[in-house]
């Protein structure tokens, strides 16, 4: 080995992130639990990055169009007057408590569901920085939930046209939708950790999962209303789309989730965790083969 | 500060190769019901990448990786700068990483050539007046002049890499992993950017740099290691494993015509 003089470091220069790691193939849990646990902990670190690629997905999507994001409003907005006209009439209801149970229903469902379609590519769109550097897989999960957390809050402006134009203003049962986006948090990370690593190693699951979201799409209340089911109702809560919807629409609405809405959300939310945990825990390690 | 320090022990790395149905979940669904998965298992296409490369590096190294293209050197790179996790084996990095892996440097093309500097800070974990700093520095060097606020997609191949080899030698690591693109700039540039390079080569502590140019690898590499078919065939001082791989290429021609 060669010796060599002592380096002269000039302060002035940017110096490289500081990387420290010690990769051991050890097949056991517990090893690969703590690597999975420190992917979490260092991509959480991360979350003023994964801001700014959420923002810069949106800025890219829309970028030369004069009205920039807010032709995503615009297209909600029009859908909903659409199918607030229409439904209106094929369900004989009144538009006054119609329209603005639609936007919100058709807003928050929006999010469920490009959440669900879009944590299938979650890993394989970042697919040139993941052979570049090494980065935690937990930051490009944040990246999806925040991309979408921001198309929400563009997307709010219709439900506030549409609950100003009917008057119908959330009381103060609104503030429990806390609890709800709290859980949609938390179970948007699992389902893209679980959807994100499945779909890169299988390629054909994306286009089943969209065509299971269209049908959720109809069978879920999102333009229908569950009491139109009348005594078939209680099925509902069976539906882990209609129970996450419920615990953020209802507080929105002035009401309270249905009997048995917090029950299946939380079994259904533990089962998912448990599902990510394991499969995260299991194939993190072999991502960056599949890419 | 970490003294760097790199240590691979044992680490063999292998690709499966999902082609055609392999990345069908249809397919091996089908196949586990009708018990074929097995056999499937057994088939598997794997390319093994790396076996059981061993080596150990300390501050003051300067390693260079020769071989045939397929050979394994770009992978070693990448397991070294953590991307590829050993299958077997142990690797273990420790100092201030930079890795120039590909002249894209996971740049977006649909991104503007300042938005492409200020994210690679970001992904390097800089405060806002280090970004300043880093726009500044990479701006200037690339020479993009109007073309550092217009889509990368719109640039030219040499802007491209202008603005790739700026990017890549603005951060100044402990321990540097290089691909041989680097020096892959034209003549005009690279004139211009030799002395930016070898600075940042001068500064970092350890050097891993793979490339074809056996000149480079003479000048700026003390130990060579040669890599055949993901193994290591001669591990030793830069001049004689180059001497070894020039008579071994250059039997290989006789070797074909012989056989």
């Amino acid at each position: 080995m060669l010796s060599v003089p002592p380096i002269m470091r000039n302060d002035d220069l940017l110096s490289a992130k500081v990387a420290l790691f010690e990769l051991r193939s050890d097949p056991s849990f517990a090893t690969r639990q703590r690597m999975a646990l420190r992917d979490l902990q260092e991509g959480a670190r991360l979350l003023p990055l994964a801001w700014s690629l959420g923002w810069l997905d949106i800025r890219l999507r829309y970028r030369g169009s004069i009205l920039g994001p807010f032709w995503l409003t615009l297209s909600t907005g029009v859908m909903v007057a659409a199918m607030g006209y229409l439904y209106s009439n094929i369900f004989h209801t009144d538009v006054h408590s119609y329209l603005p149970y639609l936007a919100l229903s058709l807003v928050l469902w929006g999010f469920i569901s490009t959440v669900v379609s879009e944590s299938c590519s979650a890993f394989t769109d970042s697919e040139n920085v993941i052979r570049a550097m090494r980065m935690p897989y937990f930051l490009f999960a944040q990246r999806v939930l925040i991309r979408n957390t921001l198309i929400l809050a563009h997307n709010i402006l219709v439900i506030v046209v549409v609950f100003a134009i009917f008057q119908s203003w959330p009381g103060w049962r609104s503030v429990f939708v806390v609890p709800g986006l709290t859980v949609w948090a938390v179970d948007s990370m699992a389902v893209t950790l679980t959807l994100g690593t499945f779909c890169t190693r299988f390629r054909d699951i994306m286009p089943i999962v969209g065509s299971l979201l269209q049908i959720a799409f109809f069978i879920t209340p999102v333009f229908w209303h569950a009491s139109q089911l009348g005594a078939a109702q209680r099925v509902l809560p069976l539906n882990p789309f209609f129970d996450l919807l419920e615990i953020v629409r209802e507080p929105l609405l002035n009401a309270w989730p249905g009997p048995g809405v917090w029950l299946g959300v939380l079994g259904y939310s533990a089962l998912l965790i448990v599902v990510a945990a394991l499969l995260f825990t299991r194939a993190r390690n072999r991502i960056a083969f599949w890419i | 500060m970490l003294a760097p320090q790199i240590t691979v022990e044992n680490v063999s790395v292998s690709f499966p190769l999902y082609h055609g149905g392999a990345r069908s979940l249809k397919r091996t669904v089908f196949a586990a019901a009708s018990g074929r998965l097995g056999q499937d298992r057994k088939s598997r296409v794997v390319v093994h990448a790396l076996r059981n490369v061993n080596f150990d590096l300390r501050g003051g190294d300067r390693l260079g990786l020769i071989g045939p293209n397929g050979s394994g050197k770009t992978t070693l790179l990448r397991v070294l700068s953590g991307i590829y996790e050993p299958e077997a084996g142990f690797v273990r990095v420790q100092g201030s990483l930079n890795a120039l892996l590909d002249s894209s440097l996971g740049m977006n093309l649909e991104l503007t050539g300042r938005e492409n500097i200020r994210l690679r800070g970001q992904y390097n974990g800089f405060s806002r007046a280090q970004l300043d700093r880093l726009e500044d520095d990479v701006a200037e060097f690339a020479g993009l002049d109007d073309f550092i606020d217009l889509p990368v997609r719109i640039y030219s191949a040499g802007m491209v890499i202008r603005l790739g080899f700026a990017l890549a030698t603005a951060v100044h690591p402990q321990i540097l992993l290089m691909d041989e693109w680097i020096l892959a700039g034209d003549a005009d540039f690279m004139s211009r950017a030799r002395h930016r390079l070898e600075a940042m080569v001068r500064g970092a502590d350890i050097l891993v740099l793979s490339t074809h140019d056996l000149k480079t690898l003479q000048t700026w590499c003390s130990r060579v290691i040669w890599l055949d078919q993901g193994r290591i065939r001669l591990d030793g001082s830069a001049d004689w494993v180059v001497q070894e791989y020039v008579a071994s290429v250059s039997r290989q021609p006789a070797a074909e015509l012989a056989g």
